[in-house]
């Protein structure tokens, strides 16, 4: 964990990583991406500067993977698909090879560990809902310890904006 | 909106990311056979129907600086749940604010927030202050910090 802290004050305090106008191409962009012939042009143009400039530093901030994607949020339920946020609760020895058979489903869209007795959180995306408890069932098989699957239930904020 | 098997093609054609060039929807329907003019109308037919929730940029938190991540959870009783809800739901600190499935005894919460900040402190003192203007003193919650990060990638389709 000190490792981890350390390393990305590196990265807020160095001012290499990103300027101004990349600061405003993402605060600008998680808000929506124009749909119509030359989309860059139109958010070059908003924000003061070349479409191929815009076009270039989405692709460096990319290849450093400041972004995680540049495209579509989808509505996982509305594609059909099924999603859950599933908790397990692994002891320390145990930890690393069940966290290693978790990933290895491709179905594990991700997956942090958290300071908790449930300390293994990820969040599974199924190509149809009842996917959900076969996959659940696997992963229960897999590595001998309990799903907890905490379903949605209701949506009250989802916002999953940053200010930068 | 019931899909089609040329939206099917789209949605996995663009799910990775859109192409980075002058003419992306352009370039799109030629991978999957269809003119800019039908991509881009698609497109504003999902958005619109919410199957794309949002187009643009998704961040990694972590790199940009967000390195606590806090999912805090609380046990609101069923009657005051949707009250609670809108509540953290627009507090600008709150990222993501969901009802889940309570698993009694073992877990009680059935809010989950989220909470991204630059240090700890400042996230806990968010959720402080929180807990006192909007009143929620006798609501019990838990603060969980994110460890490792193992995986993060969107889901994938197809």
């Amino acid at each position: 964990m000190v490792v981890a802290l350390n390393s990305a004050v590196r990265v807020i305090n160095d001012p290499g990583m990103m300027d101004s106008t990349d600061r405003t191409i993402i605060n600008t962009l998680q808000g929506g991406f124009p749909i119509c012939d030359r989309p860059y042009a139109v958010v070059a143009e908003q924000l003061g500067i070349d479409e191929s400039d815009l076009i270039q530093r989405l692709q460096a901030m990319l290849e450093k993977k400041q972004l995680s994607r540049f495209g579509p949020m989808y509505h996982a339920e509305r594609l059909g698909g099924g999603l859950s946020l599933c908790a397990m609760a692994i002891p320390e020895a145990d930890f690393e090879r069940v966290a290693e058979q978790v990933n290895a489903f491709p179905e594990v869209a991700h997956n942090y560990a958290r300071e908790h007795k449930l300390n293994m959180w990820f969040v599974l995306a199924t190509e149809t809902p009842e996917r959900i408890d076969a996959v659940l069932a696997e992963i229960e098989q897999q590595t001998g310890y309990r799903v907890y699957n905490m379903p949605k239930k209701e949506e009250f904020f989802v916002g999953l904006k940053f200010d930068v | 909106m019931v899909l089609t098997d040329q939206d099917n093609r789209l949605i996995a054609a663009i799910q990775g990311g859109l192409p980075l060039v002058e003419h992306p929807y352009a370039e799109v329907g030629r991978q999957i056979g269809l003119s800019e003019s039908a991509v881009i109308e698609r497109i504003e037919t999902m958005q619109q129907t919410g199957i794309i929730k949002r187009l643009g940029v998704v961040v990694r938190h972590h790199e940009l600086g967000y390195v606590a991540n806090a999912m805090v959870v609380w046990d609101v009783p069923d009657e005051r749940l949707d009250t609670v809800g809108e509540l953290l739901g627009s507090q600008r600190c709150v990222t993501l604010c969901y009802q889940r499935l309570r698993h009694q005894p073992e877990w009680p919460y059935n809010l989950f927030s989220m909470i991204h900040g630059f240090s700890r402190e400042s996230v806990l003192s968010h959720i402080d202050e929180m807990v006192e203007t909007l009143g929620l003193q006798d609501i019990n919650y838990q603060v969980l910090f994110s460890g490792r990060r193992f995986k993060q990638r969107g889901a994938r389709y197809q």
